[in-house]
């Protein structure tokens, strides 16, 4: 094929994308080194000192950023044990396999926002319909006022939400494994369980490392649902890190500080999960 | 063991069924409430409960002097917003989709994959990362606060997906009908055009629902780069929520925003028994 063509096919897209993103990275970088606030909005240079306030004396970034772990990690592993139990049941002939399959993608196709205010009338701790129907075995749980149940509320809310998306990668995943291994599997009687364990579970290995990395990439970015359901609350024990980035940046315009801890979280980020994709594939591929 | 399975099985479906129709059921029962059924204690069946009334449901459609909510021009604005951003995202991604699964590129030590790799690792960038330059940047070239801003932002959201999906999609299209295209004497964008595209409509439609969901329920965004000037239906119905709006009208709202995208769950489930989606997750 003819060698200047390909350029033509590639780089509108590559470089709009290039022109798009290049100049708010650099101005992070930038910005994270500049005392930019709201007395002194400028880009002056102030060197590394909000690197130096932010490792040194920012416990609510660190604790932000532990709190964000606990709730991806926890509501990834919820969505992946139960999106592949459902995937696993609608992907043989099921009656209304149909019907199925689209009620359980449809959460994921509602606006979390949206749903999250629904969620917020739902667990009304005097009017939603939870504590009613819970009034019958005599518990209130203060849902959203109590910072430890508000942070299984966020979970909760997040499962709904994204568990269908799990389900629907793991879907296409089990629908596209080939079919003899099942076949020898069945002449040798072997048990459901079993054929699970041996056959399904290690074909899907490649598929489940793919999408429980997606999925953890976008749950570390939870940050419109907090907002909607508790505002980070009670006190700060929902608030992820994003979250907190928010308020200083857009809230106190502390800009150059909101900017260096952005892009420290980025770059512990892109650390993390590339951890953990090594992890995983070394756990589940045993390579 | 068989029928421990099964029974499992049945249960497991039910319980989640419930969980997922729950919300749903919720809002649209409130939909129809008025003060006292709602304040007055929780009320679940409507005539044995409550006496439903639409009163919730016609303030969609009052205007904002009237006391209405106003959410048809933010429904505009969101419908507008997702879809030029969608469109442009689809057909940039496409042609560079196409370009990374057909042709090998090579500049140092960066290959086809570590192009690909770079469009798809946009989506690990934080919004929060993004927002604070966005926000300043469009504020220097007076974009803050409009359609236009908005949709060059999705595109950075959007783009990746498209490229993620159709690279794969591409790759499952056999490259004999490129090179048959060629030999029969099309140009190479002739051969895209005509000979390729019209084999990858299933690529392109899963694409497209794709960047549609990721664009319609994107709050953040919207939340940050506008303020009054545009508005879109997310940021509208949380607005709503803060203010002294009653459940009924917030639930009617927000479960004509929740609509539309019931039809895409339709068009994916499709796609996605006939295995057209299988390719995309390796």
């Amino acid at each position: 094929m003819n060698f200047k063509h390909k350029y033509f096919f590639l780089f509108p897209g590559l470089f709009v994308l290039i022109g798009i993103l290049i100049f708010p990275i650099i101005f992070v970088v930038r910005l994270s080194l500049s005392g930019w606030n709201s007395y002194n909005p400028g880009l002056d240079y102030i060197g590394f000192e909000n690197y130096i306030r932010l490792f040194t004396d920012d416990p609510r970034f660190w604790e932000s950023f532990f709190r964000l772990s606990f709730l991806s990690v926890t509501t990834v592993i919820l969505q992946y044990v139960i999106g592949f139990a459902l995937a696993h049941m609608v992907w043989k002939d099921i009656k209304f396999k149909r019907f199925f399959r689209v009620l359980f993608l449809v959460p994921m196709m509602t606006t979390p926002v949206i749903m999250t205010v629904i969620w917020r009338t739902f667990f009304h701790e005097s009017l939603g319909p939870v504590n009613d129907l819970l009034s019958v075995f005599g518990v209130a749980p203060k849902w959203l006022t109590d910072p430890v149940i508000a942070k299984f509320t966020v979970i909760i809310v997040e499962v709904w939400q994204w568990t269908p998306f799990m389900f629907l990668l793991l879907l296409a995943g089990l629908l596209s494994l080939p079919k003899e291994p099942f076949l020898a599997a069945a002449i040798d009687g072997a048990s459901p369980v079993r054929k699970f364990i041996y056959v399904t579970f290690p074909l899907m290995a490649p598929i489940s490392i793919g999408a429980i990395i997606i999925r953890l990439i976008e749950a570390s970015k939870i940050m419109d649902t907090v907002y909607v359901l508790t505002s980070g609350g009670p006190g700060t024990s929902t608030e992820t890190s994003s979250f907190y980035i928010f308020i200083k940046g857009l809230r106190e315009f502390q800009m150059g500080y909101a900017a260096s801890m952005s892009f420290t979280y980025l770059i512990i980020m892109i650390i993390s999960l590339t951890i953990i994709a090594k992890v995983l594939t070394k756990v589940l591929l045993k390579e | 063991m068989n029928k421990l399975y099964i029974f499992l099985k049945y249960f497991f479906i039910v319980v989640w069924t419930v969980f997922v129709v729950a919300p749903f059921l919720w809002a649209l029962t409130t939909s129809f409430k008025d003060f006292q059924s709602v304040n007055g204690g929780v009320t679940y069946i409507p005539w044995v409960d409550f006496e439903p009334n639409l009163e919730g449901w016609k303030v969609l459609i009052k205007s904002p002097a009237k006391g209405g909510v106003d959410i048809i021009e933010p429904y505009f604005n969101s419908l507008f917003v997702t879809c030029t951003a969608s469109l442009i995202s689809i057909i940039l991604g496409t042609l560079s989709a196409y370009a990374l699964s057909r042709y090998t590129f090579k500049a140092g030590f960066v290959k086809n994959n570590d192009i690909t790799f770079f469009f798809i690792s946009q989506r690990i960038m934080p919004p929060i990362v993004l927002s604070i330059p966005f926000f300043l940047f469009l504020s220097s070239i007076n974009l803050l606060d409009s359609l236009t801003g908005l949709i060059v932002v999705y595109i950075v959201l959007l783009m990746p997906i498209a490229v993620w999906i159709m690279v794969d999609f591409f790759n499952k299209v056999p490259r004999e009908i490129d090179e048959t295209a060629l030999i029969d004497g099309c140009n190479p964008y002739q051969a895209f055009l005509k000979v390729v595209l019209p084999n990858s409509i299933p690529g392109l439609i899963v694409a497209g629902m794709f960047c549609i969901i990721f664009g319609w329920i994107d709050f953040f965004f919207a939340f940050i780069l506008t303020f009054t000037e545009v508005q879109l239906l997310p940021v509208k119905i949380v607005a709503l929520n803060s203010s002294v709006t009653p459940w009924w009208s917030l639930s009617a709202s927000a479960l004509v925003s929740v609509a539309p995208l019931i039809i895409v769950a339709f068009i994916v489930e499709r796609y996605l028994s006939k295995g057209n989606l299988s390719g995309a997750i390796k």
